[in-house]
Formats: structure tokens, C-alpha cells, sequence
């Protein structure tokens, strides 16, 4: 074979993360931006001005824990001790999940560590009824509707209670009442999807916005771009996010962009761009609320970088340590969502550790009371599981006759 | 000779490719510093340089038409596919691109790229980490397709792709990475003693457009590819039937030849793979076999296949062709 000439060619760049086991992560302190450094521009701004908040940080919580600043959502505190309850709520489930993948009752399992505010407090943000296209870091917004936790429990088994029948992996929840799209593994189709659902929302003349996520790393597919240049295009009702949590697997973000930013692509593609504290709870209810305002409105799309930081694996199949120090999101200058949300509501006099820990003692009794019961109807390592004529039913409206044939002949 | 797994042999034929051929370069998402979800292309950077063996941004469609620039322009691209379920936002790259190229420039133009990319199904990974589309890939022409099932023919057929100036579409049964896998969730040996294992280290090449005859017999000819070999060998052994298993190992172009012989020496033909039976390609199998061997055969051609429908979670066990079916098939083609 003929070998070509390397020697001639410049290397390109290949990036690398900034710091690898054996480092100390370093995100440069504490961030200088701080609440009030933006003000929340009128909804029917153009995208133009925008430009500050795209490249700049959206908070309302200081460092201290005290909101102030224009974006401040101003929620009581009966709202916001919900909003604690609910994110508490996903962690310990998540928690709880974990050890029964470990146990070999669950096939595989991914948390949503340190991202939990956005999933609870941007569905909080949002009616009802919008329509919720999440990537697989968002189940949360479930609890945020009430979904019953065995349910979610029994879908994660696959067991003979999975409403999905155990046809997916776990987490890839579908929840109809809930206007709860099925999440599906290949990442990012969802997002150009919502776009469509949005489209129709605003073509029959409902009320309902439609909201989606996806990963850093999956902004680097063409569904990303997709969906944001039909948006730009047809100014649907839609929230557009990407989640930038700094990993994708293995892949650091400056393997997703050239750049530093994600919020500022939305500008080029003329749609009003925020980026956000991802784990200041009332900065991202703001935001969303924002976004919600303008869709209601008829004023078209809103795209938002939520900044955070993934403190898990990417999933149960997962070893961060063996790519990244094991300590990096002690480093993180945004620190962790819940104990955030915790020590403002302690600061307004609102809460106290003693209730905290009540009220964590009590979700983790829930959790362990559901996730036993959603044992009663089979776990994966003992069955029962739902019966193999599943695989045969709801390919298509009604079975033909080649797939009526196979499910004859497996004879189950 | 080394005894090694599928993950250590694939490993081992990269990294002979990246000593012996200084334009070999392999990308994908998670293959360089991690060095891959399943392991397969770890060290690798670090032994080769990071413009060498290199993380993709999270783009099939765009890993792939990096892939044919950069095999048009005098490189030797293996682009990892994390999972082939992941392929198709490449698949206008690989079908309408890659795959015809050298053909819609008059042979002006070429790219040999290889797309390495886990398939198949038995670690409950759902609809989106079980396919095995090898089928949506032997109805383009262009491509080779190649599939192996153990660590010897995964080290000898990857070198054969890369080094290949077509492009060649690389299925590595996942479920087989770490050992045989023999229909029975409950016992999963691994390697360790196989007579496969054995690999022969530094450079290794296995021809492609070959079938192996896994086990000679003279009452039934089994096919068989990727993980459903070892379900076959041991479908056969359930029957008690003297049948002879050949593992077809390229599909694009299939060895004919080995297989119309078999199918003329024992004149019934069982064809086993995951993929759904419709437009399968024990579909193409089996129509070349009766246009050859018609007055040869004593009975119908059957398939033991995967289902017509989307593959499951917990009930893959259902979905897969298992040993007993095999032998139920086996035992049928003996009543004509």
C-alpha cells in the first residue's frame, strides 16, 4: 500500500482537558459575575440585546447565598422549600437507584448529580401542560409533576409494571400524563423534534410552550443546529437549552466548540440567548419564566446555556476517574444546586438544618417504601418480567401478519 | 502468540497499524485519552500522539465526513462508531458519500476508510445499544462489510480493512468482547483457553471475502456471523445433527463459493443471525443458495433470526436466536 506523507502534514490541534487524574482542577475561584451585573430585558427584545447575557452569567444567588439583582424570581417561601423538597427528591432516588444497579436489580443507571435544579426548577418555571423533550439528565422534571415513584421505579427495572414494558433501558422514562416525551438514547434528536412539536402548539392556537435539553458535547450534533435554525426561522413557542456540564462521557466541552461560549450561537441565529448559573435554583426558574413570557407571547423561541457541572459519572457503566481528577467538582466555583438552595432558605429564616434533615429522612422513607414495592412486581435480577409477547405488540397500530407469525413460533 | 480477548486483539491490530502504516489515524467519540467506552483503543494515544488517536466531537454524521476527507486526501482513517445503533445520522455520509466515491469519479477518487462499530445484542442495552444493521449496510455498493467473532479473525480481518482501499464497514460483536458468548446469560465464560484466543502478536492479517468452516459436518450447513457463531456451535451440539457451522466473517462480498459447496455437500441450510428475519441478509443468503444448489437441496432453506420488530430490554432472551431454536431448526431441515 501506498503510505501517505504525514512528515508534510501540520498537525491540527487536538485539545485537551485541562486537568487529568493527578491534576487539582482549577476554575479560576470564585466567578466575578455576579446578580444584578444584568438586567432582565424587556420580552420582546431582540436578540441583539441579548449579547451581554449570552456572554455573561446569569445569577441570582451570590456566593453568601442572598438573592438580589433584577432576575430575582421572587418566589415565597413555600415555593422555594419545594423546590428544595423536589431536588432532594431526585437525589436521593437517584442515590437509591445506584445501589439497586449495584445489586444487580437495575441494568444500568444514570444520576443526574449536581444538576439537579435545572430539570426541578425550570419545569416549576413552566405550565402543566407544556411539553417536556428532555435529554436523559431531566427525568426530575417527573416529580416536579407528580408522577408516582413506583411507577418511575418499575419502569427502571423493566419489570411487569413498566408502562413501557420493558422495552427501553432504565431512565429512558415516557410519561404520557405528563407531557413526558419517551427518551430515546441517540442523543440530541429530541431537540429539533421539540421545534416541530412547538410548531404545531402554535398552529393550532394552544397555549402550550415546549421546552428541551441536550448536552454540551451533543451540541456538536446537526440536531442541535437543526433545531435552532428552524427556530430561528418559524419563531415557535419553544426553550431551547443546552446543559453545559463541562463532560460528555469522556469528552471534555472544548471538544463540543472551538470556543468558550455556547449561549452566543443562539445570537447568530437571531434568537434572544441567556446563559445561566446552572445550579442557582432561582436564577433558572427566572430564565425559564422569562423564556415561558415570551413564548405565551407569540414572540418565538428563547435559547439558554445552563452552565454547570457534571459531579457523576456519565452513567452506572461509567469511571470518571480513570479521565478527569476524582475531586474536580469540589472545584467548581458554582458548588452544589441543593446546598445552595438550602443555605438561602436558612438565611431568610425560612428553614433550619434540624428540618433538613427531617425532611431528607422522610423522602428517603418514601423512596425506600417505593422502591420495595416496586420490587413486589419484579426486579431485574429475578423477574417477573413483563411476558415476550411485549416484543411483539405496538410495532405498529395493529400486528400484521409476519410479526403475528413470529410471535406464533417463539410460542410465548 | 498471545491469548488475549476481542477488546486486547482489536487493541493489538490498531496499534500494529499505527507502527507499521504512519497515515493510519483513528478517531471517534471517547477513543483518545479514554481510549474508548469498551477499552478497545486504550494506550493507543498515548503510544501514537493525540493528531493520531484522537476524541471526535459527539457527531456521527460529521466523524464520518471528516473520515472521507481525510481518506481522500492520502490518510487512513478508522473512525469508531461507539455503537452501531449510533450510525445512522452517518449513514448519508457512509451510503451516498463514502461508499460511492470511487465510482461517481470514474475511479478519479477514493477513500479507504474504515468504521469500526460495536453491534449486537445480550447486554441489555435496549433498542439502542442491540442492533446489528449489517443488512442496511450490504445493500449499498461500495462497501465491504466485514463481521468477526473472536479474537483471531478480529485482529486478522481489522488489518485487512484498514489496509482495504475500499471502505469497509467493521462490526465487533460487543457481546463477544470478553468472551465467547454460547446463548446462556447465566454462564458467560470468557476467553481464557479458547482455541481462538490465541492471537498472534505485532502485524497479523486474515483475508477478506473468506468464510471459515468452524466445524466440518456432513447432514446440515449452518451460517452464521458475529456472536450467533458460538450460539450456532452450540445449537449444533443441542441438535446431536452432524452439521457443519461456517462463520461467514465478510458478508460484502460473501464467500459464495465455501457456502454453495457446503450447502451442495449436506443438502440443508440453516441460516442464523440477530438482525430482524424481513430484508435480513440470510434473506440474500438464502435466494443465491436455492439459485445454485436447487437440485441439490432435500429441504427448505430456514433462517433463525431476531424478531420484526425493535429489539428489548428485558426480554432480550426472547428476542435473540438461542440455542434451542438453532437445534429446533436443525432437526426440521432432517425431516424432508
Amino acid at each position: 500500500m501506498t503510505d501517505g506523507n504525514q512528515a508534510s502534514i501540520e498537525p491540527y490541534t487536538v485539545p485537551c482537558a485541562p486537568f487529568r487524574p493527578g491534576d487539582t482542577a482549577d476554575f479560576g475561584g470564585p466567578w466575578t459575575e455576579q446578580p444584578g451585573d444584568l438586567n432582565r430585558p424587556d420580552i420582546t427584545c431582540e436578540a441583539a440585546q441579548t449579547q451581554p447575557h449570552a456572554h455573561g452569567l446569569i445569577r441570582v444567588l451570590n456566593d453568601e447565598h442572598v438573592a438580589s439583582g433584577e432576575w430575582n424570581p421572587n418566589l415565597d417561601a413555600a415555593q422555594l422549600i419545594r423546590g428544595l423538597e423536589l431536588m432532594m427528591t431526585l437525589r436521593i432516588y437517584d442515590d437509591r437507584m445506584i445501589k439497586m444497579q449495584r445489586t444487580g436489580k437495575l441494568s444500568f443507571y444514570m444520576r443526574s448529580l449536581g444538576e439537579e435544579a435545572i430539570a426541578i426548577a425550570q419545569t416549576m418555571a413552566l405550565d402543566d401542560t407544556d411539553w417536556i423533550f428532555p435529554s436523559y439528565r431531566q427525568p426530575g422534571a417527573q416529580f416536579v409533576r407528580g408522577r408516582d415513584m413506583v411507577s418511575m421505579i418499575c419502569h427502571c427495572i423493566g419489570n411487569t409494571e413498566d408502562n413501557i414494558r420493558g422495552r427501553q433501558m432504565p431512565v429512558h422514562y415516557s410519561w404520557k400524563e405528563g407531557y413526558f416525551i419517551s427518551i430515546s438514547s441517540p442523543v440530541g434528536t429530541q431537540f429539533s423534534q421539540a421545534v416541530g412539536v412547538a410548531m404545531a402548539s402554535a398552529y393550532k392556537g394552544d397555549d402550550q410552550a415546549t421546552i428541551t435539553w441536550l448536552g454540551d458535547g451533543t451540541s456538536a450534533q446537526g440536531d442541535f443546529h437543526y433545531g435552532l435554525n428552524f427556530a430561528s426561522v418559524f419563531k415557535p413557542p419553544v426553550i431551547l437549552n443546552v446543559v453545559n456540564n463541562q463532560w460528555a462521557i469522556s469528552t471534555h466541552r472544548n471538544l463540543a466548540t472551538g470556543g468558550d461560549n455556547f449561549a452566543a450561537r443562539g445570537l447568530a441565529y437571531g434568537i434572544p440567548s441567556l446563559r445561566v448559573d446552572g445550579n442557582d435554583f432561582l436564577a433558572l426558574y427566572s430564565v425559564t419564566k422569562w423564556a415561558r413570557e415570551r413564548a405565551r407571547a407569540g414572540l418565538g423561541a428563547t435559547y439558554i446555556e445552563v452552565y454547570t457541572y457534571r459531579a457523576g459519572g456519565h452513567s452506572s457503566s461509567d469511571d470518571p476517574s480513570i479521565y478527569r481528577p476524582g475531586d474536580e467538582a469540589d472545584y467548581w466555583p458554582g458548588g452544589d444546586p441543593i446546598n445552595r438552595l438550602k443555605m438561602h432558605l436558612i438565611g431568610i429564616g425560612a428553614w433550619s438544618e434540624e428540618k433538613d434533615a427531617e425532611l431528607a429522612q422522610k423522602i428517603d422513607d418514601t423512596v425506600m417504601a417505593s422502591y420495595k414495592e416496586a420490587c413486589t412486581f419484579g426486579d431485574l435480577a429475578n423477574g417477573p418480567y413483563p411476558p415476550a409477547s411485549t416484543i411483539f405488540t405496538e410495532v405498529y397500530e395493529t400486528v400484521p401478519w409476519h410479526v403475528q407469525e413470529q410471535r406464533e413460533e417463539l410460542g410465548k | 502468540m498471545t491469548e488475549m480477548n476481542m477488546i486486547q486483539s482489536l487493541n493489538s491490530a490498531l496499534d500494529s497499524l499505527l507502527t507499521k502504516h504512519d497515515n493510519v489515524v483513528i478517531f471517534g467519540e471517547d477513543v483518545g485519552y479514554f481510549g474508548g467506552v469498551f477499552r478497545v483503543t486504550a494506550g493507543l494515544q498515548e503510544k501514537h500522539g493525540p493528531h493520531r488517536v484522537f476524541d471526535a466531537p459527539l457527531a456521527e454524521g460529521g466523524i464520518a465526513a471528516i473520515a472521507f476527507g481525510m481518506g481522500l486526501n492520502g490518510l487512513r482513517p478508522v473512525a469508531e462508531i461507539q455503537f452501531a445503533d449510533y450510525i445512522f445520522p452517518a449513514y448519508d455520509q457512509i451510503v451516498n458519500e463514502v461508499a460511492k466515491l470511487r465510482h461517481r469519479s470514474g475511479g478519479e477518487f477514493s477513500t479507504p476508510v474504515t468504521f469500526r462499530t460495536p453491534a449486537g445484542g445480550g447486554i441489555k442495552g435496549g433498542h439502542h445499544h442491540s442492533q446489528s444493521p449489517e443488512a442496511q449496510f450490504t445493500h449499498t455498493p461500495g462497501l465491504k462489510v466485514v463481521y468477526c467473532s473472536n479474537p483471531t479473525n478480529a485482529k486478522g480481518l481489522l488489518t485487512s480493512a484498514i489496509e482495504c482501499n475500499d471502505p469497509v464497514i467493521f462490526f465487533e460483536p460487543k457481546r463477544c468482547y470478553r468472551g465467547p458468548f454460547y446463548g446462556d446469560p447465566h454462564n458467560v465464560p470468557t476467553w481464557k483457553g479458547h482455541p481462538e484466543a490465541d492471537v498472534p502478536d505485532g502485524y497479523f492479517s486474515m483475508p477478506l471475502e473468506q468464510a471459515n468452516i468452524v466445524r466440518e459436518g456432513s447432514a446440515c450447513t449452518v451460517i452464521a456471523w458475529g456472536a450467533m457463531v458460538h450460539v450456532a456451535q452450540k445449537g449444533i451440539e443441542e441438535s446431536g445433527i452432524d452439521a457443519e457451522l461456517i462463520d461467514l466473517q465478510t458478508l460484502l462480498p460473501w464467500d459464495r463459493d465455501t457456502v454453495v459447496e457446503s450447502a451442495k455437500k449436506t443438502g440443508r441450510v440453516v441460516i442464523v443471525h440477530e438482525a430482524p428475519k424481513t430484508s435480513g441478509f440470510g434473506a440474500e443468503m438464502s435466494a443465491s443458495i436455492q439459485e445454485r444448489c436447487f437440485w441439490h437441496l432435500e429441504s427448505p432453506i430456514l433462517r433463525v433470526t431476531g424478531w420484526d420488530t425493535p429489539f428489548p430490554h428485558t426480554t432480550e432472551w426472547d428476542y435473540l436466536p438461542s440455542p434451542a431454536r438453532i437445534a429446533a431448526a436443525i432437526k426440521k431441515t432432517q425431516e424432508a
